[in-house]
């Protein structure tokens, strides 16, 4: 990067001050989002931190030793964490400029996306079911405004993933596309680290206590 | 019979007839007056033939320039509602007492001073200095556009939705009746059970995506895109401030976009966040939102210590004082503004500890910004200054904002809080630093670069009886409530018992209505310096003797800015090239690459508009399709892969040709 540098007066002290040739600025897609994902990591940030006041106020509702079933939960965060191997192995194919290997990885991250959330939207209305529905406590909106954010996010990313499919079918692994699948792969990988945090604090912790 | 009501239940939602508040004689007026102005504006436009001009050269623009001029006119559509509020205020209060109740009800008041808030803060102080930040950076820094020049219109039409849907409370519903920062449990579903809050929460919700988006949109057109030899160091103050203050729109504004979130599923699905039973915690709504709404207050004066700087040096003739200690202290206040945000809420009863963290974090805060005001006055000391009308402005805000500063030190002290807090006091400080810092910086940097911006010097005459209105206004309206306050005075009250109270409030309005003239007179300035631009035009781009980039370009620039990408050797690039025989080259002209119009930003933030409007109005069928329709267009517009061209090189040609001869 040119810019980051002083740049020498020219001989005799004279300077010049025009750059001549064709100038293009570098492409900033990705520092941008990632600075967006950092502003998303803030969103979380504020539901884990009124997660973290509100964990104890079960209101004479049940509790999260009541409530979650962790081999459920370690069932779906093995999909979760599968699926972001299967979406490193699709970038490993994008680098290769394999088309079809890509894709076909991308399709299967998107299929563990959705065991994910399908899990999950199993969790939820067996939870309201037994009448451990947000409304119960503020324990219980905590949970599910934190988890159902990250669950949202999760969806978000298989709509962005059946819509980068179908780009990728009608115009191939261009520039464009592959900044693309950068980014959804950065944006599928920053969601997988949240639900480590989520898997930690909400229901490891949340099962001991 | 009941089917039949239940489907236009599921139309309209709670929206009826009744909505609408035409037996508000004063409501009903505003709205003819205002009908009556849009009316004539429409006729106006369609009678000049004008629409086509302003869809294709304005509205669907990805030019920076116009999206900074619209975000500049939205703030100033949005100045005369929120000093509508204002003034209607300082009237009830300058009546209201003994016996006689004033002629706006606690209803109706309770709305306006929330409203106000809002307005002026979201509506009004960020789209002109987020407008700022749009025209001025990318010229500062040599660059052609910004980042993502879609995502920059789409930011502005966001806003833009934020301020149709506050506007539409006026006129159809009610707006909330909490304060402009809306605490639960009074913004509850239980305490407000009205359309008010709803319209609180998603007008700013919409503008907030815009506001967020067009944060990493500026951080990354400054870390990638200055000039080459640009480095951090050779960075013009404004832009560095600009860069803060991105920074901190980043790190700020997901909190409320979170926090906002909590409070609606509250309102919506009965959640409990903040509800006081079942375990909710109101305190923590409070906390939440402090956490963006002290980094706010910065969001908005760090780019104008940016602009008061640039004017200083232009004007002094001099390289500004103390460069690196103006950037040192902008980082740091930058850092600082995230560890105060308790000394809103001392009196939660957090304990002596904690309170003196936060107390003594928040003085700390005024060792960069007295740094900031020596730097200024240095470089004032021994320069030649020309009192124009920005050095005017400069010089009223340096003397306010020092008052503003030294009344907050006293707030940060958490005993003297426990006295002044929610007192008249508090209102003084924050309108002190808030118009005495942001207005002023405001209006003297449009009377800065508006050459730049239009290609004429604004006619003095009526800015400087606008500045003066302004300054003298101010004090006027503000002193008497630093003097209420330390009475005792509380906030937000309609009517008063104690007569003695009264003339404090009358000599208010007297400023409130001097500042009125400002306003008026300022807004005249711009039609008669347009009336004038003959005479007031400046051919060469450069009529204060710049010293930054944005004063190489013509005025007003050309669509790309620059023909060729400046090198800069010092932080005062452009000056840097006068003193070195810099002379315009004439040929070699390329052909520039440039981004296309496009039309999706207006129509993404319009439906996100009609989501926010179906939302408030409980209209679940319309909120339905419109939020699928809204992810539908979003992705319908990733599938458009054709956004740029090129600017032939002959007509790159032909510009600089012309401006040659100008200039010749």
């Amino acid at each position: 990067m040119s810019h980051s540098t002083t740049l020498p007066a020219g001989e005799n002290g004279q300077f010049e001050f025009m750059e001549m040739g064709e100038h293009h600025a570098p492409n900033g897609t990705l520092l941008g989002f990632w600075l967006y994902l950092m502003s998303d990591c803030l969103v979380f940030a504020a539901l884990f931190a009124t997660y973290g006041v509100l964990s104890q106020s079960f209101a004479g509702g049940p509790t999260g030793a009541d409530l979650f079933d962790l081999p459920l939960v370690a069932l779906n965060t093995s999909f979760l964490l599968l699926s972001s191997i299967t979406y490193g192995f699709a970038m490993l194919q994008m680098q290769q400029n394999r088309l079809r290997g890509t894709q076909i990885w991308l399709f299967i991250t998107g299929i563990l996306g959705a065991c994910f959330i399908g899990v999950e939207l199993y969790e939820f209305y067996h939870m309201i079911h037994v009448g451990a529905g947000p409304q119960t406590s503020a324990f219980l909106s905590s949970f599910f405004g934190l988890v159902g954010t990250h669950g949202l996010h999760v969806s978000v990313g298989i709509i962005w993933l059946v819509t980068l499919l179908l780009q990728l079918n009608k115009h191939g692994l261009t520039t464009a596309n592959k900044r693309r699948v950068y980014c959804l792969s950065m944006f599928w990988h920053f969601l997988d680290v949240v639900w480590i945090g989520v898997f930690t604090f909400v229901y490891l912790m949340g099962s001991m206590a | 019979m009941s089917e039949q009501f239940d489907i236009v239940k599921l139309i309209f939602g709670r929206l009826t007839l009744e909505s609408i508040p035409y037996h508000d004689p004063i409501i009903l007026g505003t709205f003819l007056v205002a009908a009556t102005l849009g009316l004539a504006l429409v006729v106006a436009i369609s009678r000049a033939g004008m629409w086509s001009y302003l869809w294709n050269e304005w509205f669907t623009s990805i030019d920076h320039k116009r999206i900074g001029v619209m975000y500049i006119v939205l703030a100033f559509v949005m100045l005369l509602r929120g000093f509508a509020d204002a003034i209607m205020m300082r009237i009830q209060q300058a009546i209201a007492f003994g016996d006689s109740t004033g002629y706006l009800p606690p209803h109706h008041y309770d709305q306006i001073f929330t409203a106000h808030g809002v307005i002026m803060i979201f509506f009004v102080a960020m789209p002109f200095v987020v407008g700022l930040m749009n025209y001025i950076v990318p010229l500062q820094i040599g660059a052609r556009d910004v980042a993502f020049p879609f995502l920059n219109n789409f930011s502005f039409w966001m806003t833009a939705a934020g301020a149709v849907l506050i506007m539409a409370s006026l006129f159809v519903g009610e707006f909330a009746m909490s304060g402009w920062l809306a605490y639960p449990p009074l913004t509850g579903i239980l305490q407000s059970p009205g359309v008010g809050v709803d319209y609180y929460i998603w007008s700013l919700q919409i503008a907030g995506v815009g506001t967020l988006l067009s944060g990493v949109n500026f951080v990354v057109t400054i870390v990638k895109m200055r000039a080459p030899g640009m480095t951090m160091m050779k960075m013009p103050v404004f832009t560095w401030t600009a860069l803060c203050t991105n920074v901190l729109i980043v790190a700020a504004f997901p909190v409320l976009t979170a926090v906002l979130a909590l409070l609606s599923l509250d309102r919506y699905m009965d959640f409990n966040f903040f509800t006081n039973d079942l375990g909710g915690n109101a305190m923590m709504y409070v906390n939440l939102i402090w956490i963006w709404g002290h980094p706010e207050v910065y969001i908005l004066i760090l780019p104008i210590f940016g602009v008061f700087s640039e004017i200083v040096a232009t004007y002094s003739g001099k390289r500004l004082f103390g460069y690196s200690s103006m950037v040192y202290a902008t980082v740091v206040i930058t850092i600082l503004s995230y560890m105060v945000w308790l000394h809103h809420f001392f009196t939660m009863g957090s304990g002596a500890t904690v309170n003196s963290f936060f107390g003594i974090t928040t003085m700390i805060i005024s060792i960069p910004t007295g740094a900031k005001v020596f730097n200024w006055l240095f470089t004032m000391y021994r320069g030649r200054i020309q009192f124009d009308l920005p050095m005017m402005w400069t010089v009223a805000f340096m003397v306010t904002f020092v008052i503003g500063g030294m009344t907050g030190v006293l707030l940060a002290v958490p005993p003297a809080d426990f006295v002044l807090h929610n007192s008249l006091f508090l209102i003084a400080h924050f309108h002190n630093v808030i118009i005495g810092g942001v207005v002023f910086g405001v209006f003297a940097a449009i009377a800065y670069w508006h050459p730049k911006i239009t290609g004429y010097k604004l006619d003095p005459f009526w800015g400087k009886i606008s500045f003066w209105c302004w300054v003298v206004g101010f004090y006027l309206a503000f002193m008497p409530l630093y003097v209420l306050g330390l009475m005792g005075v509380t906030r937000r009250m309609s009517q008063f018992d104690d007569p003695s109270l009264q003339i404090w409030f009358q000599i208010a309005l007297v400023g409130a209505v001097l500042i009125g003239v400002g306003i008026v007179t300022g807004l005249y300035q711009y039609y008669a310096s347009w009336r004038k631009r003959d005479e007031l035009r400046d051919e060469t781009g450069d009529p204060w003797n710049g010293r930054t980039l944005e004063w190489s370009t013509s005025s007003p620039p050309p669509q790309y800015n620059f023909a060729f990408t400046p090198k800069v050797y010092d932080n005062d690039a452009w000056w840097h090239m006068k003193a070195n025989g810099f002379k315009r080259p004439t040929t070699g002209f390329r052909a520039i690459h440039m981004p296309k119009n496009t039309a999706a930003g207006m129509v993404i933030s319009g439906i996100s508009a009609v989501v926010g409007f179906a939302l408030i109005w409980h209209m679940w069928l319309i909120a339905g399709v419109s939020f699928v329709g809204l992810i539908l267009a979003t992705i319908i517009h990733t599938f458009n892969y054709k956004r740029d061209y090129y600017i032939p090189h002959e007509e790159v040609a032909a510009v600089e040709a012309k401006r040659g001869e100008v200039t010749a």
